[in-house]
């Protein structure tokens, strides 16, 4: 059942025809090329998917396309500004808050989640804003220390 | 994975929400932060032919107080209540069960009338409202009723709703003399779900003995459930540090013919648990009420 969206993403106002059932995800992807956010357990459990919805960090593999329409999203893809890096990738990227890379951007939105809500986290509550997101690396300390690193320089 | 295809309607108001329910009934479901509805959509473990989404129908995640006590929408996310000053004051075990919940993408668009809707066998508000002595408030276009949350959970998945009835509100009563609620759940590390999750909620008289006391059990059976043998222990002593034990120790005790056994727990093993954080939950809650 074809359903007409209209979405703004990374601030650029899309409408495109979509399938009722077309994840959010699976639209950023294949319809707008997003492929930054990244689709890894697809049961809204390792948060590798998650964008922000209105500024509220979501798993967008459990969000269809059409929940979207009229909303705002910020996909990794969007954090720049201007090609300067986002406060909380400069601190990713200082502190080597990654290993493999693949829960990066999805840790990333939820770190700056945390610190739009949180400017000043304990190192357990940067744990439990993380709550959401798996590193299959197991590089947790980096991403927490990453996560310090920008509550500093935000 | 996708979902089967299905037709989506967003309405703007509840009338065209209702009218929607009354003409596809079963065959339609409630769309709310979906969080608990996609995932098992995903899976093709429920295929509904529509979905009708709610978060386009406005004053649903209204929350207020006055003196008959707490309203809350029953789209209010998981993150409002736990940010919600009237609900840290009127209902704290709300506020603190809500900040529990999954993760914070989940509490971003999970909802409590969502997560009542589904009565989820490991939900955390389920609990809570039943030890709060919630009524859930289900409309449909002809009317309103009231629905007691001991009356609202009737089995696995399964609640009170009718097919063409909507639920718009949660009401709690206004806690009166001195009442402390509180919420503790020892979780799944990944899912987050309760594996054994207790709710209380105990009022102390004049003379600190309890004269009132609503403990309710997640996580442990199909359905969350009252612990009235922990209630009726509590009842009438001074809530001392052995009589919560001694109450405690039965809050699984009327749910052992339909324990929940799966791969992260036995049954025998929720059992205990139910008893461990039946403690804490009822020890926290005495403390708010004194």
């Amino acid at each position: 059942m074809p359903n007409e969206i209209t979405v703004t993403v990374n601030g650029t106002e899309y409408t495109d025809t979509v399938e009722a059932r077309q994840l959010l995800s699976d639209y950023l992807r294949e319809t707008l090329g997003l492929t930054g956010t990244h689709l890894g357990c697809d049961t809204s459990s390792c948060g590798a998917c998650t964008v922000l919805v209105d500024g509220q960090s979501a798993k967008s593999c459990t969000l269809l396309a059409v929940q979207a329409n009229g909303h705002s999203v910020t996909t990794i893809e969007g954090l720049a500004t201007d090609g300067e890096l986002h406060p909380v990738q400069a601190a990713f990227r200082e502190e080597h808050g990654l290993q493999c890379g693949f829960c990066t951007p999805g840790m990333m939105i939820s770190v700056a989640q945390l610190l739009d809500r949180n400017p000043n986290p304990t190192e357990t509550e940067i744990r439990e804003g993380i709550g959401g997101n798996l590193c299959r690396c197991t590089g947790y300390h980096n991403i927490v220390k990453a996560a310090q690193t920008a509550a500093r320089s935000i | 994975m996708v979902t089967n295809n299905f037709e989506y309607f967003a309405p703007e108001s509840f009338d065209e929400a209702a009218q929607l329910l009354a003409k596809y009934r079963d065959t339609a479901k409630i769309l709310a932060g979906g969080q608990s509805l996609l995932p098992i959509m995903k899976l093709r473990l429920a295929a509904p032919e529509v979905l009708i989404d709610l978060s386009h129908v406005p004053e649903l995640s209204e929350i207020s107080s006055n003196g008959d006590g707490l309203t809350i929408g029953s789209m209010a996310t998981y993150y409002e209540l736990s940010q919600s000053a009237v609900v840290q004051k009127a209902a704290p075990a709300i506020a603190e069960a809500a900040g529990q919940v999954a993760d914070v993408q989940v509490r971003n668009r999970g909802t409590i009338g969502g997560s009542l809707s589904h009565s989820d066998p490991a939900g955390d508000m389920p609990a809570v409202f039943l030890a709060l002595n919630g009524a859930a408030v289900a409309r449909t276009r002809r009317g309103t009723r009231e629905i007691a949350s001991d009356r609202f959970f009737v089995d696995l998945l399964t609640t009170a709703l009718r097919p063409t009835e909507i639920m718009t509100q949660i009401k709690i009563p206004v806690a009166t003399g001195k009442t402390g609620s509180a919420y503790s759940k020892f979780e799944n590390k990944a899912s987050h779900y309760a594996i054994a999750g207790v709710a209380a909620q105990v009022t102390l008289g004049s003379d600190g003995t309890v004269t009132a006391a609503r403990v309710a059990v997640t996580g442990v059976s199909s359905k969350s459930t009252r612990a009235k043998r922990t209630e009726r222990i509590l009842i009438g002593k001074e809530p001392t540090a052995s009589v919560i034990r001694r109450a405690s120790d039965r809050a699984a005790a009327e749910l052992q013919d339909d324990l929940t056994e799966d791969i992260h727990a036995s049954g025998e093993y929720r059992s205990y648990l139910a008893t461990v954080i039946a403690e804490r939950a009822i020890t926290a809650a005495v403390e708010r009420a004194r």
